[in-house]
């Protein structure tokens, strides 16, 4: 029954799609395939540079993420400006656009002309980004470490752990365990962010397609980078719900 | 001879309620002290303070003759030499009944993994679990749990061992078997302080029983004492609602 319901349904919307007045049009900018051929071997190439910052990123943020944690939740009065200027940082950096952050770390840091800082687009992108997703994810370990029960930590002083082992041995491990999933998740949304760098310049793939889109009014070459993204993102998703099920058994 | 344990006159309030009004209390070496009491006279926080997981208001507790509530103090040493056990069980969820028992002697004491773990086994094989050291907390029953609770607590060879109402949240069916484990240590000569709503374990493993009432120890004394021909007025009470209960 689902199954007939599903063809059905497809079959009405592509049927509306394929019989409106501007379809032929739409065809030929969008989905060509000898323009798909074509830009291909480019689009992929940019990808690549995605592929790798993504990476990068991705590493920087979890740790980043976890010390603003670690900082936010810290006790000792000596570290009260650690604490404020955690709060700071989070609550700047998830206030602004992601796009925003591009921009001024983009833009910004090479107009102040210091020496020793980056110049290259791509350093600095991935810096923007870093700093933009280790706020968010900073705050999803801060509710994991919260979300374990004091009498937790009771117990581990109680046999003679010290604070710092505490955390590191009977904390965090259960802290990070129930957040996975939403760490995940934050990191399906950045890897499709590694996108915003292109408008610092670098030749990643969502730019080299509209390099190739604007140069022939053809937008094939943006559905295949459409393609190539989701052929990351769909299989993180499904291995989120995947997590998700055995979890919740 | 110096008592293993021993508080002089500690205070602990709750923002503007008063929990502990002045505590005296000694443990002699392998004694065993049990403190009774209603829900809410303070016996918990009483354990607490003494395992340094809250800080008294004013008073001394004393750990072999020596100071331990002083601020120069590293609560952290103190606790190496006490183990606590609560009522909830606490076992770190994350790690096996085995882990759970090894994580203290490995991190805080330095042990050698293969002495850890052969100590570790030991102690879970005394206590009836032996083939059930990787099973996770989750796959245990209560009674089970806290026999590893005690396991865990003992595996740092403490001078003395808290037992904070270790039965309380036990199925009725459950009581004995660890209640069987405390009797054992009592033989062994364990020093411990017992905080109890168990009577008749009070009454045939303690050397000594501490009624407490609203955050004074009201009457103390030998468990047959205390328990055939109270004293106080209160500790009347408090035993003739027990006995009402079929507590006693």
């Amino acid at each position: 029954m689902s199954a007939v319901s599903t063809v059905v349904v497809l079959g009405l919307l592509v049927g509306v799609v394929v019989t409106s007045e501007g379809w032929p049009n739409v065809r030929e900018t969008f989905f060509d395939w000898d323009d798909f051929v074509d830009s291909f071997p480019a689009v992929l190439d940019g990808f690549w540079l995605d592929v790798k910052l993504f990476v990068i990123v991705e590493a920087a943020v979890l740790v980043l993420g976890l010390v603003i944690a670690l900082a936010r939740i810290s006790r000792a009065p000596a570290l009260f400006p650690l604490r404020l200027l955690s709060a700071v940082f989070v609550d700047v950096l998830r206030g602004i656009p992601t796009i925003l952050v591009v921009y001024l770390i983009g833009f910004g840091i090479p107009a102040l002309m210091l020496s020793g800082m980056p110049t290259d687009p791509v350093v600095l992108g991935g810096i923007a980004l870093t700093l933009a997703y280790s706020a968010y994810v900073g705050e999803v370990y801060r509710a994991g470490i919260e979300s374990v029960h004091p009498s937790q930590r009771a117990a581990a002083l109680a046999v003679g752990l010290t604070e710092a082992q505490t955390t590191r041995f009977v904390v965090l491990p259960q802290a990070i365990r129930r957040v996975a999933p939403p760490l995940l998740n934050d990191f399906i949304s950045l890897q499709k962010d590694v996108a915003l760098v292109s408008i610092l310049g670098p030749l990643e793939a969502f730019r080299v397609a509209q390099i190739e889109a604007s140069s022939n009014f053809i937008y094939t070459p943006l559905v295949a980078a459409a393609l190539l993204y989701l052929c990351v993102t769909v299989p993180l998703a499904r291995l989120l719900d995947h997590w998700e099920r055995r979890r919740r058994r | 001879m110096t008592a293993v344990l021993e508080l002089r006159g500690v205070t602990k309030a709750y923002g503007d309620r008063p929990v502990l009004r002045g505590i005296d209390l000694a443990v002699a070496e392998h004694a065993a002290v049990a403190v009774i009491g209603a829900s809410g006279s303070g016996k918990s926080t009483l354990l607490r303070c003494i395992d340094l997981l809250e800080e008294i208001d004013d008073g001394d507790v004393l750990l072999d003759g020596a100071v331990v509530t002083d601020p120069s103090v590293d609560p952290v040493a103190v606790r190496r030499r006490l183990g606590m056990v609560f009522q909830a069980f606490n076992l770190f969820p994350h790690l096996t009944a085995l882990q759970n028992v090894m994580l203290a002697p490995r991190r805080a004491h330095g042990a050698a993994r293969d002495a850890a773990e052969t100590h570790a086994r030991e102690l879970l094989a005394r206590f009836g679990l032996a083939g059930r050291e990787d099973e996770h907390p989750d796959r245990l029953s209560g009674g089970q749990q806290q026999r590893v609770a005690i396991a865990r607590a003992l595996a740092t060879r403490p001078r003395a061992l808290l037992l904070d109402e270790v039965t309380s949240a036990l199925d009725p069916e459950l009581v004995g078997e660890v209640l069987a484990v405390v009797r054992e240590l009592k033989a062994d000569g364990m020093t411990m302080l017992i905080a109890t709503h168990e009577m008749s374990f009070a009454r045939e493993v303690a050397d000594e029983v501490c009624f407490l009432h609203e955050g004074l120890i009201l009457e103390r004394g030998a468990p047959e004492r205390i328990f055939t021909a109270p004293e106080r007025p209160e500790t009347q009470r408090f035993l003739r609602r027990l006995l009402e209960a079929g507590r006693l």
